[in-house]
């Protein structure tokens, strides 16, 4: 479970985050709606520490991610993350890129990373570009291969910052595919995505964010189809 | 006695002798090389995190052994440090002269090889659980050594160039000897070829190996 309790965060005099309360329970896929700069992917990278808050807490099942004596190391394997930029390993094959954390991080031989690895390419559909080093492939390609890198961790949760944003159309089909089949297998996910009719099929709820603030929260049904704010209505009628 | 001049053409045991001096030119270059490129590496680290207060202060410090002529430097040292009480012979003043300056050249191009990499692909190493150390273990310092490897190869070949220059405090390396034979034979023609030959042998495996390492090391 991920508890995101009373979260404040600013850059400098600008608050992007003002209280933030959300809880995502095992098996949950809850995706993040609103405009840029609302603070959707703050409220991500606050969650696996990769930016710190100023006030609330986040739990990540049990463990306070921001406290000091929390191993942010140990805590973000448990917390998978994929970024609109796919951030692949230009100097490693697609296989690679899967098998460095694995062996590195949780020390595993180079055999079982190597398994793992392959295991989790063919999870994502990319069996046939191994060896293949990231610059030959196409941006879905990379986008899933950044997938299958996080899950080659075994996380319980993964966070999903607008990874179709950076894609061309008619790439951006493979990756939410890919998405969609994660969240069949149960996978716990918080989605912050542009793309509304895939919130309404995959998302357990949504949650709409307006300036730092979640406007609304609820199932795809509430929030998308009768919102009851007036900001997502705005927000709705704009993206359509 | 027809030949009495103080002039003895060129022999063979000179070649021995030059031998051993390009020998000195390698020992001081690869000292160089190698300390200069061990501490710029660190130099270059430093500059990478620190930034602004780093630029204040070694970087100041690496702009100066950039900028000054190494001559300047060579001489400037070798007479300081007997002030300072280090009485160094021309071997070890020329060597720690010539391994700061190296360290400054080294340091800039590791600062570029740092950046090579941008900040969220490291971010994205990050979310990985990867460690501050393993990040630039195993991201960082392979794509920038791929990017600057170049770079880093230009820079040794002029510090073995450059090492002629510590001849100026009597250290007899490839140059000095070269001068010592040519006031003796007065055959400066064939005395600098031999010397020129000297010295591309002594490049050639650095070229030779960086552009190997360059085309095994291709990722596109």
């Amino acid at each position: 479970m991920i508890e995101v309790k009373g979260v404040r965060k600013s850059f400098g005099d600008l608050e992007v985050l003002k209280g933030i309360d959300l809880v995502v329970e095992k098996g949950e896929v809850i995706s993040v709606i609103g405009a840029s700069g609302s603070g959707k992917s703050t409220m991500l990278y606050c969650v696996n520490a990769l930016e710190s808050i100023d006030s609330g807490h986040i739990i990540v099942d049990g463990v306070d991610v921001h406290s000091r004596d929390t191993n942010v190391n140990r805590l973000r394997t448990n917390i998978g993350m994929v970024f609109q930029q796919w951030n692949s390993f230009p100097h490693l094959t697609t296989l690679e890129n899967v098998a460095l954390a694995p062996r590195i991080v949780l020390g595993k031989s180079k055999q079982e990373a190597l398994e793992i690895a392959r295991k989790q390419l063919e999870h994502v559909g990319l069996v046939d570009k191994l060896d293949v080093y990231p610059s030959r492939m196409s941006g879905g390609q990379q986008q899933r291969l950044a997938i299958a890198r996080a899950l080659a961790m075994e996380p319980n949760y993964m966070l999903f910052d607008e990874v179709t944003s950076a894609l061309d159309p008619e790439l951006v089909g493979e990756v939410l595919d890919t998405l969609r089949l994660l969240s069949d297998e149960g996978m716990s996910m918080i989605v912050v995505t542009h793309e509304i009719g895939f919130a309404r099929d995959v998302s357990d709820r949504v949650a709409y964010f307006h300036e730092g603030k979640i406007e609304e929260l609820g199932p795809p049904s509430q929030v998308l189809d009768n919102p009851e704010s007036q900001q997502t209505r705005k927000f709705l009628a704009n993206v359509r | 006695m027809g030949s009495s001049s103080v002039f003895t053409g060129f022999q063979f045991s000179d070649l021995g002798f030059l031998a051993e001096a390009a020998g000195r030119t390698l020992l001081i270059s690869a000292l160089a090389i190698s300390i200069g490129t061990f501490l710029g590496c660190i130099f270059g680290w430093i500059l990478s995190v620190t930034r602004v207060v780093g630029d204040a202060t070694l970087g100041v410090v690496l702009d100066v052994f950039r900028s000054v002529p190494l001559i300047i430097q060579l001489i400037l040292f070798y007479n300081f440090f007997p002030i300072i009480g280090f009485d160094l012979n021309p071997f070890a003043a020329g060597t720690v002269v010539l391994v700061f300056y190296t360290s400054a050249l080294v340091a800039a191009v590791v600062r570029g090889g740092i950046s090579a990499t941008p900040s969220a692909t490291r971010r994205a190493a990050r979310s990985l659980g990867m460690t501050y150390w393993q990040d630039l273990r195993y991201i960082v310092w392979p794509i920038g050594l791929r990017a600057v490897l170049p770079s880093w190869a230009g820079v040794a070949l002029g510090v073995l160039k450059d090492s002629a220059l510590v001849s100026v405090l009597g250290y007899v390396e490839l140059l000095r000897a070269s001068q010592i034979l040519i006031t003796r034979t007065q055959e400066p023609f064939l005395i600098l070829i031999i010397v020129g030959a000297f010295y591309f042998a002594l490049s050639f495996p650095i070229s030779r190996l960086t552009a190997r390492l360059e085309r095994t090391w291709q990722y596109d």
